[in-house]
């Protein structure tokens, strides 16, 4: 693929389910980069003409393309939203793999993806070494969500507050796992997600205390890696394919019901891009992952599903909880009812509703990293959201939203703590 | 593309981040929801205040540059495609200020680009009601609601934009600053030119400020749906309820062709043989809304509904609606290419108008279904279609053409609701009258010398 029109030729495959867009612009109402910028080549149906013009010769500028598609983030509301139903997803999926595949990958993103995260074992190293090193460059924000920040390194990080790397990521702590099945009955691969298993490991602690309190077995293999969805949305199927070889390699021979994740992205990854994906590396390998895939849960869906948790009355100094319904898993998994039952199973919390709860929070993954300003800005509406609701906590369902929640509210200096909705769960189990 | 040098005023005038000069950009403004051609414009700014949009005018004007105005890009008639590839298309949605809601005299004053689901929540928050409601409600602005007249599924009962608009501020084409109406109730001074620039498509002038009436909401509202054998039946039943004095708020219909195809993909069990549907809500004073749903029911048992359906709550309501509301979505999944259109006749001929719509897409072997306001005979004819072959393509037109026909011979008019742009220019003279067109260009000459405001929309220029 070297001249423009051979892009242009592969981007023709797209015509069909670019055609079912009627332009009618209703993903406006819900966009959160359209609701930062007001531009039309930030919402779906701009982009989608975009992609159009550049598949019909009309535009002959890909690197203009490939600017306005990352300029997104991948958050599925206006797929949600879209009357006609357009497979919006899919569609920028394909066109930044075909459009980056026309320009070429950035170095670092494709040492990153293909190199480093598709070798766990080199992942594990470099945080090993990275993390007792973050105590000579990060200090502590001073905020009540226990975030750090690094001023003299904000030409490379901007003004973030982050949550701290584990001291001990939650392989090294457990190694394998693999129990046998108890009186429960069933057993559960599970998949902590990159940031479960070396930042919030609290998050992780909580989610395996509760299932040992339900007597769920765990079957947690060496050599899992991300889930693919970073390497994905900068359009390397590449990395992503020897990322998902990766995991397939570590979950294809466990004996399990579910495979759970506290992470919503990672979730909807395994659940529908990993068999969206799988033909490429193989029939045989199509017919494990789409067992795996068809495996898939979110851990509050199971919890409340299959192990029937239900909502507790509150007590009557109940600590009012917010929640936000992160994009993944409200608008790719339609889990929405379930995460909000799990704070309340907690007594000594109540639920109180914050207004646009699932309007995405502004952080879609590597968009932040290459959008940290609009990611801000999209942040503040939802961080505005939080604290009008009153509560003294925001839970989510998805550790990227709760980084994001966790950078926003520390940067306004509000009491705001955030929690993984199973985190708060756990804590009435004994 | 525009020249660097006026890039370079506007980025001056209104900051870099609202003048897009990029290919990428311009090409995003240069459609709308209109199955039409597009045409880049050669710059797009966004002023933020009056002051900048009087003066990015007064520029265009000085220059002799075209310019079509555009809020959120949803009108259906092309009414902001660019003219001309030298263009400038003028974004009114940073012009998005509610500036006052009114509890004790009635209304607001809002800036062009203010969001109208936005405004309405705004304004039952402060205990007040704004009616107009158009289907692109969620993301349409109020000044092209204004611009197009829009409608809604309430215009039987509370009217349609123009019914509320009170005043207006707007810019002409030489970026002059006209006013017409005020915060009052009876206004008589001068010309009505809010009047005049309602439903004009940004021909003659850019609106800058508008005056809205609110009205005190309904207390208590009731919702049914009838089912009907036949259409004419539905529309008897129709006949029937304005016969008995009662104006529902809504009165919408779906045709045995819609019907099906919502059955098929909601798979919601509707009743797949009936002709028609009817929904129909009632509102007002509790005791009112209690004698007007008597009323309607014993009218519609009356002209042979063969079920009526009245919800017990608020949640088994969006149940019954959930048919009307998914007939748009679930016709535009059919094929890719939907056509909405918005013929609209007087109200006892929807029976035929309807007929025609079916007899016309059997002539030229096409699908269609239609859905629509039933009180108003606002119809939307939905032609499904692959606009990519031109041979399916051209017979929608030439049933579009003779759709028309029967709905001027039917007393009825081209477009209720979603305007006339550069779509429907060309049957414009055949609904009214060669003096209309003359009348109408004369008045835009007048008013705009170098025809540079939306020059081939409407009648021309």
């Amino acid at each position: 693929m070297t001249t423009l029109h051979e892009l242009a030729q592969r981007l023709l495959v797209l015509d069909d389910r670019i055609t079912d867009c009627m332009k009618c612009g209703m993903c406006q109402a819900v966009c959160p980069m359209f609701g930062a910028t007001g531009m039309e080549a930030d919402v779906a149906r701009g982009k989608l003409a975009l992609i159009d013009n550049l598949a019909h010769e009309m535009l002959k500028d890909p690197a203009a393309v490939a600017e306005k598609l990352g300029r997104c983030l991948l958050c599925g509301s206006c797929q949600a939203a879209c009357p006609p139903g357009v497979k919006i997803m899919e569609i920028f999926m394909e066109a930044r793999e075909i459009v980056n595949e026309f320009l070429g990958l950035h170095p670092v993103k494709k040492m990153i993806f293909r190199t480093l995260l598709a070798k766990p074992e080199l992942f594990n190293f470099a945080i090993r070494v990275g993390a007792p090193m973050q105590g000579l460059m990060f200090k502590k924000s001073g905020d009540a969500q226990g975030t750090v920040c690094a001023p003299f390194l904000n030409f490379m990080l901007g003004d973030r507050h982050i949550h701290p790397l584990a001291k001990t990521p939650i392989h090294t702590r457990y190694g394998v796992i693999d129990e046998p099945r108890g009186s429960g009955g069933i057993k559960v691969a599970f998949f902590p997600g990159c940031v479960g298993d070396k930042m919030y490991t609290d998050m992780t602690e909580a989610c395996l205390k509760v299932l040992r309190y339900h007597k769920v077995a765990v079957f947690m293999p060496a050599g899992l890696t991300c889930c693919g969805i970073p390497a994905l949305s900068s359009g390397d199927v590449k990395g992503m394919l020897l990322q998902l070889r990766a995991n397939i390699q570590a979950l294809r021979n466990g004996d399990y019901d579910y495979v759970l994740s506290p992470c919503g992205s990672c979730t909807a990854t395994i659940k529908e891009f990993w068999p969206r994906y799988a033909l490429r590396l193989g029939t045989q390998e199509k017919s494990i992952i789409e067992g795996i895939a068809a495996k898939a849960m979110d851990i509050n869906a199971f919890l409340v599903d299959v192990l029937k948790v239900e909502a507790a009355q509150p007590s009557n100094d109940a600590i009012s909880v917010t929640y936000h319904d992160s994009c993944h898993l409200k608008k790719s998994l339609g889990v929405a009812a379930q995460p909000r039952i799990i704070i309340q199973a907690n007594p000594a919390y109540k639920l109180t509703e914050m207004a646009e709860a699932d309007r995405c929070c502004g952080c879609g993954g590597s968009f932040n990293l290459f959008h940290y300003d609009y990611s801000r800005k999209i942040g503040q509406r939802k961080r505005d959201n939080v604290v009008a609701s009153g509560a003294r906590i925001v839970a989510a369902g998805c550790p990227a939203c709760m980084m994001q929640l966790e950078d926003v509210l520390s940067h306004n200096q509000d009491a705001v703590r955030v929690k993984h909705t199973v985190e708060l769960y756990a804590e009435s189990l004994h | 593309m525009a020249s660097q040098a006026l890039i370079k005023d506007f980025e001056e005038l209104l900051g870099k981040e609202n003048v897009f000069s990029s290919e990428a950009d311009r090409m995003s403004y240069s459609y709308d929801s209109a199955v039409l051609p597009p045409v880049m414009p050669s710059l797009v700014i966004r002023p933020t205040t009056r002051e900048q949009l009087s003066a990015c005018v007064k520029k265009l004007y000085e220059n002799g540059i075209p310019m079509t105005v555009r809020g959120s890009g949803t009108n259906l008639s092309g009414g902001t495609i660019p003219d001309k590839s030298d263009t400038v298309v003028i974004l009114t949605t940073g012009l998005n200020r509610i500036l006052e809601i009114n509890t004790n005299d009635l209304y607001a004053v809002v800036e062009p680009g203010v969001i109208t689901a936005q405004f309405a929540a705004a304004v039952e928050k402060q205990g007040l009601f704004y009616p107009p409601d158009p289907g692109s409600q969620a993301v349409s602005t109020l000044a092209g609601n204004i611009a197009e007249n829009a409608g809604g599924l309430r215009g039987l009962k509370y009217g349609v934009t123009k019914d509320y608009v009170m005043g207006v501020e707007f810019i002409d084409a030489t970026g002059a600053t006209v006013k017409s109406g005020s915060r009052t109730v009876k206004c008589v001074t001068g010309y009505n030119l809010a009047g005049l620039i309602t439903q004009s498509e940004g021909t003659l002038g850019i609106i800058s400020e508008a005056v809205l009436k609110l009205v005190p909401p309904p207390k208590a509202t009731r919702a049914c749906m009838a089912v009907f054998a036949d259409m004419q039946d539905a529309a008897d039943a129709v006949a029937g309820i304005i016969a008995a004095h009662v104006v529902p708020c809504t009165l919408e219909f779906l045709d045995n062709n819609t019907i099906i195809r919502v059955d098929d993909y909601t798979k919601a069990g509707l009743p797949r043989e009936a002709g028609a549907i009817l929904l129909i809500e009632v509102d007002g004073h509790p005791a009112q809304v209690e004698d007007d749903a008597a009323a309607v029911e014993k009218v519609l048992k009356e002209n042979k509904a063969t079920a009526v359906h009245i919800p017990k709550d608020a949640a088994e309501k969006f149940k019954l609606w959930e048919a009307r509301r998914a007939a748009l979505p679930v016709l535009a999944r059919c094929r890719p290419t939907t056509v909405l259109e918005d013929a609209t006749v007087p109200r006892s001929q929807i029976p035929a108008m309807v007929k025609a719509v079916n007899d016309i897409a059997a002539k030229y072997r096409l699908e269609v279904g239609t859905f629509g306001h039933a009180g108003d005979g606002n119809l939307h004819p939905t032609f499904l279609c692959d606009k990519r072959d031109k041979d399916e393509f051209s017979r929608v037109e030439a049933a579009i053409d003779e759709m028309f026909d029967v709905a001027i011979k039917l007393k009825g008019t081209l477009s209720g609701e979603h305007g006339i742009g550069t779509a429907k220019a060309k049957w414009m003279e055949k609904e009214t009258s060669r003096g209309t067109i003359l009348f109408s260009q004369r008045l835009r000459r007048a008013l705009d010398p170098k025809g540079l405001l939306n020059s081939t929309k409407l009648v021309g220029i």
